[in-house]
């Protein structure tokens, strides 16, 4: 059976040098890196190593401002809470209306807890409205968190303008950037972005599911999420997760090193990919702008279809994408970024998130582009709106 | 990934009766493209008997499935079999449906409501009943009124918010309209609470013997058959069942299923038909 993984930004397959760089920990040097004897030490090198590798990836000042969590959502729990912590007093924040949802539903949370939450808007290209941003930072605004790269559309942020933005309204407010989607697919570089916060997840680039790193910033004091034993100086207890953080410190160096194939030849495929559809299909539509994205993603909408129709079709072929449409999700309202980009409701329901990696070959994408058109056109037969559809077919032609 | 039956995959992998009816005699809608659903069902009606249909939907996997199936459950049946249809049946046709995907099988059921509605014959029961509560629009992201709301609860027997949602998709969205679906839920169960309790023991007697005199009776001798009421004790209603199916013990089951099912919507809920010699 054929199997065509575009589904990248769910998760990735472990590289298999991270695999077996993890494998001695499980059996061989298991021990517990905090005790003291010789046969423990390797643990602890290792995490030492690793530690090494994500400061390498984030291009951070020093090895001592990474903290290893289990994956994203921790890493944003943990940025988010831990500075909100610090001064109790300062009730603003501010936040995207297309973050991920570890973020949005922690900052619902924080609004039940009595703070203020402003959530800036985008336009339909994903970009982010910089003049809400400049026009709501106060001097009571604590944090400001925002997304590197969108999960569903790819739109990447300009995180350094933001950084000049805020901190010129005021420079005691802290920035977490939530970088899941960025890491991997381009460049992170904590010093340059000027940011204090900055998390990222293991299997989003190869390593394991169950990792993740935060970056914090020595000038940003954090209260540990979990609190326990003295492991990651104090802001993060429980024994560390030895074989995944070698795995994901791997990881990161290979990505540091593909970027340039992310750059190029990942892109390439997801450009020929893209073009191919929306040539060659008549009722999709790009839902994004065309620069400001990371390679690897793109989100078409076929209009008049619906989603979760078209990847049980794919999936019939063996190809693997997603939606953030309603019914694939098992909540009921289309996808929460789409809205925010005023993507059509004739499309909403339809639209279909490819995501490419590494591992994605030129044989896969044609195959992609063979099969698309054939199972579109059988949906289009189904649908109800018929005369819209002819509509928008003689537009196109 | 919803775990699917495989009649559903069936069915959205290979729709039957895809497509529309020229000159159809009753055409029904439910559903919208902002709803991110919609049925289209198209029926074409002679002697009183549906002869064909066929359906367009805009819609996920189960929704296609249940249009599909619903085409083929109704094709060669009289206006009044294809009245009875509920969502429900519709779901057990297919084999189940996840619960978040119930709705779907509701749109089938509605669309099949509004084309018969449309259709010159049909006398609506429930309006004639006055049961249904009001047009008014109570879940506005997806635009459920509160008489779908109303049905969904009436038909399934949901008792929660969440079912609710699950049915009729109202309140998934930014969920403000929870409370007012809790409330038509309250009302629903104390509607039906004081409808049974407003009955006297005399008054509820002469129901039963009413309904079965009027309603099941005269069902049953359709098919040669006949019922007696025996006797009433508590929520026991004891009856005699004869004619043409007594002997045939599978056909005796469907039927005190029948009159129990009858005699429950009719009259009390906790009725128990107990068949006596």
């Amino acid at each position: 059976m054929t199997l065509v993984y575009l589904d990248n930004n769910a998760t990735t397959k472990v590289d298999s040098a991270v695999l077996s760089a993890m494998m001695p920990f499980f059996e061989e040097n298991y021990g517990n890196p905090s005790s003291i004897y010789d046969f423990s030490r390797s643990a602890s090198r290792a995490i030492q190593n690793a530690r090494g590798q994500m400061k390498d990836f984030f291009n951070a000042e020093d090895e001592k401002n990474i903290i290893f969590t289990a994956g994203g959502s921790e890493s944003a729990n943990t940025a988010i809470r831990g500075v909100l912590n610090m001064d109790k007093n300062k009730r603003h924040v501010v936040t995207t209306k297309v973050e991920h949802p570890c973020v949005l539903n922690l900052y619902k949370q924080l609004e039940k807890e009595g703070y203020k939450v402003d959530y800036i808007n985008v336009n339909s290209n994903g970009d982010l409205d910089l003049e809400q941003l400049n026009e709501v930072v106060n001097y009571d605004t604590a944090l400001v968190s925002v997304m590197y790269a969108n999960n569903e559309t790819g739109v990447i942020f300009p995180i350094e303008k933001i950084v000049e933005i805020v901190k010129s309204k005021n420079k005691e407010t802290k920035i977490f950037v939530d970088a899941v989607q960025a890491a991997g697919k381009i460049d992170i570089n904590v010093q340059e972005l000027g940011v204090d916060l900055l998390g990222v997840s293991g299997h989003k680039f190869h390593a394991p599911k169950g990792i993740g790193a935060l970056y914090v910033n020595p000038k940003t004091p954090i209260t540990p999420l979990i609190i326990g034993g003295h492991q990651e100086r104090g802001k993060r207890a429980g024994t560390e997760n030895v074989p995944y953080i070698v795995g994901m410190g791997v990881a990161a160096g290979l990505a540091k090193d593909g970027l340039q194939y992310e750059a190029t030849e990942v892109k390439r495929l997801r450009d020929k990919l893209e073009t191919s559809l929306l040539k060659n299909i008549y009722n999709a539509r790009l839902n994004t702008g065309v620069t400001n994205r990371v390679p690897n993603t793109t989100n078409i909408g076929f209009e008049y279809i619906e989603g979760e129709l078209i990847l049980l079709h794919l999936s019939d072929v063996g190809i693997c994408a997603s939606s953030g449409s309603a019914c694939t999700s098992g909540a009921l309202e289309p996808s929460h970024v789409l809205r925010a980009l005023n993507v059509p409701f004739t499309a909403i329901h339809g639209s279909i998130r490819f995501s490419l990696s590494k591992y994605t070959t030129e044989k896969e994408i044609d195959y992609v582009i063979e099969k698309m058109p054939p199972i579109i056109d059988k949906l289009i037969g189904i649908s109800p709106y018929q005369d819209e559809l002819e509509a928008i077919k003689k537009l196109k032609l | 990934m919803w775990d699917y039956s495989e009649k559903v995959i069936e069915h959205y992998r290979n729709p039957r009766n895809v497509g529309k009816i020229d000159n159809a005699d009753a055409i029904g809608v439910a559903g919208s493209l902002a709803c991110g659903d919609q049925l289209k069902i198209y029926l074409k009606i002679e002697n009183n008997i549906v002869t064909d249909a066929k359906f367009q939907t805009f819609g996920c996997g189960s929704a296609v499935a249940s249009s599909s199936i619903l085409t083929e459950m109704i094709i060669g049946k009289t206006i009044d079999e294809v009245k009875k249809i509920t969502n429900q049946d519709i779901a057990d046709q297919l084999g189940g449906l996840p619960p978040e995907k119930m709705h779907c099988s509701v749109m089938g059921y509605e669309a099949l409501e509004d084309a018969l509605k449309n259709y010159d014959d049909y006398v609506d029961l429930d309006e004639l009943r006055q049961e249904k509560v009001s047009e008014k629009i109570i879940c506005t992201c997806f635009g459920v009124t509160e008489n779908q709301i109303w049905d969904a609860i009436k038909h399934n027997g949901l008792k929660t918010v969440e079912e609710v949602t699950n049915f009729t998709k109202a309140g998934g969205a930014c969920g403000r309209c929870k409370e007012a679906i809790k409330d038509i839920i309250d009302t629903y169960y104390k509607k039906e609470a004081n409808e049974e309790s407003s009955l006297s023991p005399a008054q509820k007697i002469l129901k039963i013997s009413k309904v079965i005199e009027t309603q099941i009776a005269a069902e049953l001798q359709k098919d040669g058959g006949d019922i007696t009421l025996v006797d009433i004790d508590g929520p026991k209603v004891f009856v005699k069942l004869r004619g043409k199916c007594s002997g045939c013990k599978n056909a005796m089951m469907t039927l005190k299923g029948f009159v129990e099912n009858t005699l429950k919507e009719a009259v009390d809920r906790n009725i128990e038909v107990v068949e006596v010699e």
